[in-house]
């Protein structure tokens, strides 16, 4: 059973790379091998679930290998298995499966029919690993997919601009939802000294164990899950990006927004539960967070005049109060909900476009007229203020603005001293200096060693902020995104000794794909006059190869599950000292905000409306 | 026009604008028209242009689009020379011909629209709409909700602004975030040149500045527009004007500056330097221009020639008319045209007759059960009648997919754990075996086969909503007559003539009122087919017909049926016959449809990629039905593809003609009409209906982005209203693109079988029907009844022409069927 677990988890990602070699225009190859791919991957699962019923249920874990090995810290991938995995592996694949059939015809003659494919193999791949995953690290990589794959398919139609924008914040607010899964990889790292899986959290003596000396440290992390858990499911006050992530074909939204991967957070939630399920304050902070969504969630969808929103804060409010019941410890039945949730809100959505025929068919024949009728002033006011409040999503979108997205603008206009001008003459002698002290070691006063780690830290995270909210030259921003990791490396390089080996393992992902980008973008402005920040220019349109090739530069860069980054980062953390929770803090948010950053590079060079007009283009607000 | 006008004068504005911003009602009354209606009044070419440059249109193909279907054969080297001597005289066609093929222009589609309103980003880095539309778009579409949110609209009946204001006078939140905005609201203090003036400063600019504004979503405006001018579109009535929502767009401008600002801000006109070019100065024409204005007559003259072409060669012969086993009257729709020409193989005695779907009977319909009535007569009628359906059980099966309670938190939380699971099966079930199911917008459903019609209206003093019950006798004669003689059947009546009606049905499409019968408004021809047998049976009414000199045997009876287009089936109606031979005949007959349905189909089914042809006829034509069922099939039926000829005269003319559904077919015989009255009603119906849907085929083909609405597979419905894409989006009117995607954009060639001079003076009766002729909205080409001589019309007079096309004789197109997925060219056939 062990080795066809392996299987099933390895096969969606080897036809994902197969798929992206299949002849564009031959639809029926593109879809009938996805077909098959998913159909032997649904069959196999329900197969092996009965043989695991047989066999009464066991759970498995399942350690593989080790990406990175070192004394303090191994990085490893873990599978495991329980009725949870099974749960969602089994509805999973039976909707993509579903859903893959569907799209067969429905996706007849649309262009980017075989992007459509691939990236539904590379998100059911992403989803298979995170609900096999059987540790944090595991359960990163296939989380990080997922945000990619649904960033990809919102802006499926990437010539437009509202999906372009709109895909835009989904990543973001994903992006916020990693903070909380780094913090708390980084966290637990300290808490259980390994990277604890799932099988061992399962114990509960072990967890009470290292709970009762570090109970803020497990509150921590409970809350950084749950922020996770959050902005992956759409719970207060992330619900916003839901709706508008509903902007790729209708099957897409609802295989990705309707089911699968809307449910993911709770996912989390189940999982981590035994370490959590102790800690009365984490329960009323997940409680609370759920039964808050689902009152706003319902308040908002029953003002929602057009179908995919309904649906979508229907769900919602459904996952809200999925929340509550795990928060009560009813998982099970939280499953069972997940399940009945994901399959209903799926074919809702795929016959949304029939609403206009059957409620208007409704309307024909019971409509009744609407009455005035008396009421109290203050009755009025309140169900006005209701109602607008709805209409407003409870201004869920201006509270993010305001409390997030606007501070980092604001901080990035603070260092506005730093320009194009003296960015190279500030920053890079600090850095040099900054290497020197290091190299030579100095024989600084020791409060000034100490906060050191901190202040390189926070120059590189200062940078990140001001290539996030300047719209500079590409290349500085560039620039200041690449070196951030330079800055962390050195500051972490004060805090603790690192090898250099493991620094080799950071930046080997981060060098190569620096340079690709450096030299796409250095290539674009000789072909393309005036690329820049300013607006979204949907390079795509024409250089469809170097658009791959700058997201794949920028996804290096990002320290995306793709190059040895993704380890180098776990590796930079479990440096960092548990009581250096700034420090831990100013990485996770320099790699969350430059994550950022790099996706609206892409977006705006390569994506949106084409400024070259001499091909049909859609109104900016359609 | 007046493009320089100083002084602002809202009303002559606001007309201005509600004449450009697209007039697309709600999807339930989807009607076809041609989407630059408010350029009609200029030549053809003249409005592509200036729609270009003014709005940013895409407004033909792409010179590459022109020369690769040169090079593909698909436009013909002699009709270029042809077009080209027309359109430059005396100059040297080699010239014009190399300037086509090679020369170096540059398409661009950049309006002058939103030049003065993107003064806010640059010059005060302000995204107004980023700030304001998604609000404003979600409120407005809240507003007109027709039953999509649970907890409708609080406040009823009051009209759009006095609305806001009760609202904000009762909340304790507001619409606004400053108080400038709010206060003038709250005061009555804005009028659109107040706030215009604190907005833009200067008056020359209102109007471009509206414009900018109301073009950034002219979805949205557009509709708001058409539910002022036409509130019956809803069904649940709103009030709302254009002036109030441009007023509550230009507050919500003014509040966003203010918070940004603070209130001291500079008016755009002040901080703009130099000058902004009105949008409506006169647009040059380019040499490039003129090159795509000869590609596109060269386009449509290669396909024009070949129709011609095979008209002439067409050996015209009548049928033994004393003989005829049956006659048909069918809808002129290009869907019809294919199934009439396998009728008339199969049966070769059979006689097919098109003419608007209504069948002359215009009227309100009001199904059983209905709360209101629906309009089944082409658009721009208003007739007094009404039409009730009488049943005594009927009901409409329930799908919980859609009702309010899954979204509600409780109920949707016990169901979601109950029959959530229910739908998985659904799911499994629909995607494996598509089938029938609630939520298929059947055409068969529009009325109960077992009904009985109010049709004989007892009383003239008997209304209902208004309107007469019913029609009286006299005026039963008078439609009978009329239909009857326009379409030249006026003697060798068979025993048995059908009126034959048509709708479509399909599933999980919002454009379903678009697949229908365009002359019955949107709606399945069922009830109009019923009703006119009616009448042409009732005794009292032949009675008044043969003392007008039109006798129709008594043994003659008139069956009302509906065709199906999507699924190929067809339903007849009230069949039993007092008559034992007739049964018999109606058997026999019956059989004929069925066949033809089965061909009909197959023919069709030659367009559909994904249909396997492997089938044999009767499993492709289960493979057909199939479509209009499959929730994952945005592609039911192909519409009105590739639609581009209007036929009216004698079925001879093109009798044996392959025409690949392409034609509306008109029936009518000029000898019975030498003053050309019955062409004038002909054509006042073919040049808007037929023009109409032509043009919008045209347009969303030629610019799905912008005039047409782009993809389905995103659309999301709004309010039941419109479709969007996702949440924030503006409303998409014109058709998408899987509808069009197969459309050559060619504009109509009317063909008109009389003499010169009668058409020429039909056409001039009134402004509204010459206009789409002289302006060459349409075309027209007139055949002379006796000499068969053709001439083509321009500019207010006929020409001669002679096609140079010699169609081939084909005996059988089955192997066609199977491989060819584009259009074919016109054949003879042979019988």
């Amino acid at each position: 059973m062990e080795r066809i677990l392996e299987l099933l988890i390895v096969w969606p990602f080897l036809a994902f790379f197969i798929s992206l070699f299949l002849p564009k225009e031959n639809e029926k190859l593109i879809s009938g091998f996805t077909f098959g791919v998913v159909g032997v991957h649904f069959f196999t699962i329900l197969g092996l679930l009965i043989y695991w019923i047989t066999l009464g249920f066991p759970v498995l874990n399942l350690k593989e290998f080790s990406i990175y090995e070192s004394a303090d810290m191994d990085f490893f991938i873990d599978f495991y298995f329980d009725h949870v995995t099974a749960v969602y592996s089994l509805i999973g694949a039976m909707l993509t499966f579903l859903v893959t059939t569907y799209s067969r015809i429905y996706l007849h003659r649309e262009s980017g029919y075989k992007r459509f494919f691939y990236t539904i193999l590379f998100f059911y791949a992403g989803y298979t690993l995170a609900v096999f995953a059987g540790n944090l690290e595991t359960l990163f990589i296939g989380w990080e997919i997922l945000g990619l794959t649904s960033f990809l398919l919102v802006a499926f139609y990437r010539e437009r601009y509202l999906p372009v924008k709109n895909a835009f914040k989904v990543f973001s607010i994903y992006r916020i939802g990693d903070v909380g899964i780094i913090l708390a990889m980084w966290a637990s790292h300290h808490l259980w000294h390994e990277n604890i899986t799932f099988a061992k959290i399962q114990n509960y003596e072990l967890v009470h164990h290292h709970l009762e000396a570090h109970s803020v440290f497990g509150l921590f992390i409970s809350i950084m899950l749950l922020t996770a858990a959050c902005a992956k499911s759409a719970q207060f006050p992330f619900s916003s990006w839901l709706p508008r992530a509903m902007e790729g074909p209708t099957p897409s939204s609802a295989i990705f927004y309707g089911s699968l991967s809307v449910h993911l957070g709770l996912f989390l939630l189940i999982r981590t539960m035994p370490f959590w399920e102790h800690q009365l304050i984490a329960r009323i902070l997940i409680g609370s967070v759920g039964i808050f969504t689902a009152a706003i969630g319902a308040s908002i969808g029953r003002v929602q005049s057009s179908v995919k929103s309904q649906i979508a804060y229907a769900s919602v409010a459904q996952i809200g109060l999925m929340f509550l019941e795990v928060a009560l410890g009813f998982k099970n039945f939280a499953l069972f909900h997940f399940a009945g949730n994901a399959f209903l809100r799926t074919y809702q959505l795929l016959v949304s476009p029939s609403a206009v025929s059957y409620l208007i068919r409704e309307q024909f024949y019971h409509f009744v007229p609407k009455h005035e009728h008396i009421e109290t002033h203050f009755s009025k006011k309140l169900e006005y203020t209701l109602f607008l409040l709805s209409i407003k999503e409870y201004n869920m979108d201006d509270l993010l603005d305001r409390f997030l997205w606007k501070p980092f603008k604001k901080l990035g206009n603070l260092l506005r001293f730093i320009n194009i001008k003296n960015v190279y003459y500030i920053t890079i002698p600090t850095f040099i200096a900054g290497v020197l002290i290091h190299l030579t070691r100095f024989s600084l006063p020791p409060f000034l060693v100490e906060i050191l780690p901190e202040i390189f830290a926070l120059i590189g995270l200062m940078l990140v902020f001001r290539a996030y909210s300047g719209r500079w030259n590409v290349f500085v921003v560039w620039t200041l995104l690449l070196m951030n990791h330079f800055w962390v490396v050195l500051a972490i390089s004060f805090n603790e000794h690192l090898t250099f080996y493991e620094i080799f393992f950071h930046l080997a992902g981060v060098i190569p794909s620096g340079i690709l980008g450096y030299f796409i973008l250095w290539k674009m402005t000789k072909l393309e006059p005036g690329v820049d920040l300013n607006k979204f220019q949907g390079h795509v349109f024409e250089h469809p190869k170097m658009a791959a090739l700058f997201l794949l530069a920028c996804l290096g860069v990002a320290g995306f599950p793709i190059t040895s980054t993704f380890v180098g980062e776990d590796i930079l953390f479990s440096h960092i000292a548990y009581d250096q929770v700034f420090l831990a803090f100013y990485l996770a948010l320099g790699f969350v905000i430059s994550g950022i950053a790099l996706i609206r590079m892409y977006a705006r060079i390569f994506l949106g409306p084409h400024v070259k007009r001499y091909h049909a283009i859609a109104q900016r607000s359609s | 026009m007046n493009y320089t006008t100083n002084i602002f004068k809202v009303d002559n504005v606001l007309h201005h604008l509600k004449h450009y911003l697209p007039a697309q009602a709600s999807l339930k009354d989807f009607i076809h028209h041609n989407t630059l209606h408010a350029f009609q009044d200029r030549k053809f070419y003249d409005a592509l242009t200036q729609s270009s440059k003014i709005f940013g249109y895409k407004t033909s193909l792409s010179l590459k689009e022109y020369r690769d279907l040169y090079y593909e054969g698909k436009i013909s080297e002699s009709i270029i020379l042809k077009a080209i001597g027309e359109k430059k005289g005396s100059e040297l066609p080699e010239v014009w011909f190399d300037k086509m093929l090679n020369g170096a222009y540059k398409d661009t589609f950049a309006g002058r629209r939103s030049h003065l309103r993107n003064n806010w980003k640059d010059l005060y880095s302000v995204d107004l709409d980023l700030a304001i539309q998604p609000f404003l778009f979600r409120f407005l579409c809240s507003y007109l909700d027709q039953g999509i949110a649970i907890w409708s609209f609080p406040v009823w009946n009051k009209g759009f602004l006095t609305t806001i204001r009760e609202m904000e006078r009762n909340t304790f939140i507001s619409f606004f975030k400053t108080p400038r905005a709010k206060q003038m609201l709250m005061d009555r203090k804005c009028e659109i040149s107040d706030l215009l003036a604190i907005l833009v400063g200067d008056e020359t600019l209102y109007e471009h500045y509206l414009f900018d504004q109301q073009f950034a979503h002219p979805g949205w405006s557009g509709f708001v527009s058409v539910v002022e001018d036409m509130p019956q579109t809803l069904l649940d009535t709103r009030r709302i004007s254009l002036q109030d929502f441009i007023i509550f767009e230009l507050l919500l401008e003014i509040d966003t500056l203010d918070q940004k600002f603070g209130e001291n801000w500079l008016p755009l006109a002040k901080r703009i330097k130099g000058h902004v070019e009105p949008l409506f100065a006169p647009v040059p024409i380019t040499e490039y221009r003129e090159v795509l204005h000869l590609w596109q007559d060269a386009y449509e003259w290669t396909f024009y020639d070949q129709v011609l072409g095979g008209i002439l060669e067409n050996p015209e012969k009548e049928n033994n008319l004393e003989k005829s086993g049956f006659q048909a009257m069918f809808c002129i729709d290009d869907r019809i045209c294919s199934l009439r020409r396998y009728i008339e193989e199969i049966e070769p005695t059979a006689q097919t007759y098109g003419t608007p779907g209504f069948f002359g009977v215009a009227f309100y319909y009001k199904p059983m059960n209905g709360k209101f009535s629906m309009k089944v007569c082409p658009a721009p009628m208003n007739p007094p009648y009404l039409i009730k359906e009488e049943l005594d059980n009927k009901k409409n099966k329930k799908d919980f997919h859609f009702a309010d309670y899954t979204h509600s938190l409780f109920f949707g939380w016990l169901i979601t754990h109950t029959i959530g699971f229910w739908s998985a099966i659904r799911l499994f079930i629909n995607i494996f075996t598509p089938r029938l199911s609630p939520a298929t917008t059947l055409s068969f459903r529009h009325m109960d086969k077992h009904s009985r019609l109010t049709i004989e209206n007892s009383d003239p003093q008997l209304k209902e909503d208004g309107l007469q019950l019913g029609f009286t006798i006299t005026e039963m004669a008078d439609r009978v007559e009329g239909l009857l003689k326009s379409i030249g059947l006026v003697k060798d009546f068979a025993p048995i003539v059908y009126a034959v009606g048509h709708g479509a049905s399909s599933v999980n499409n919002t454009h379903y009122a678009g697949y229908d019968c365009g002359a019955c408004s949107g709606r399945p021809g069922s009830v109009n087919a019923r009703v006119i047998c009616y009448m042409a049976n009732h005794p009292e009414v032949r009675q008044i017909l043969r003392s007008r000199g039109l006798d129709i045997p008594s043994k003659t009876m008139f069956l009302g049926a509906l065709h199906d287009t999507t699924r190929d089936e067809i339903e007849f109606y009230d069949d039993n016959f007092a008559d034992v031979a007739q049964t018999e005949l109606h058997k026999h007959n019956k059989k004929v449809f069925m066949q033809a349905l089965d061909m009909n189909a197959r023919e069709r089914a030659r367009r559909f990629v994904t249909t396997s042809k492997r089938h044999d006829l009767k499993n492709l034509h289960e493979a057909v039905k199939k479509r209009s069922v499959s929730l994952f099939e945005p592609r039911p039926e192909l519409n009105h593809a590739t639609n581009s000829l209007c036929i009216v005269g004698r079925r001879a003319l093109t009798k044996k003609l392959f025409l690949d559904r392409r034609a509306f077919l008109n029936s009518y015989d000029y000898s019975i009409d030498p003053e050309g009255n019955y062409l004038f009603t002909i054509l006042s119906a073919a040049a808007p209906v037929c023009g109409g849907i032509n043009l919008e085929y045209y347009f969303s083909r030629v610019d799905n982005l912008k005039l047409g609405a782009g993809t389905k597979l995103p659309h999301n419905v709004m309010g039941l209203i419109g479709v969007a894409n996702g949440i924030d989006g503006d409303l998409r009117p014109g058709l998408p693109n899987q509808m069009v995607e197969l459309h050559d954009p060619l504009r109509l060639l009317t063909i008109v079988e009389h003499k010169e001079n009668v058409i020429l003076k039909t056409i001039q009766r009134t402004p509204q029907l010459y206009e789409w002729f002289i302006n060459e909205w349409v075309h027209l080409v007139c055949i002379d009844p006796e000499t068969k001589a053709m001439s083509k019309f321009v500019d207010g007079a006929f020409y001669p022409y002679s096609p140079e096309y010699i169609p081939e004789t084909k005996a059988d197109l089955t192997n066609y069927f199977k491989t060819e997925t584009g259009n074919l060219p016109v054949y003879l056939l042979k019988s």
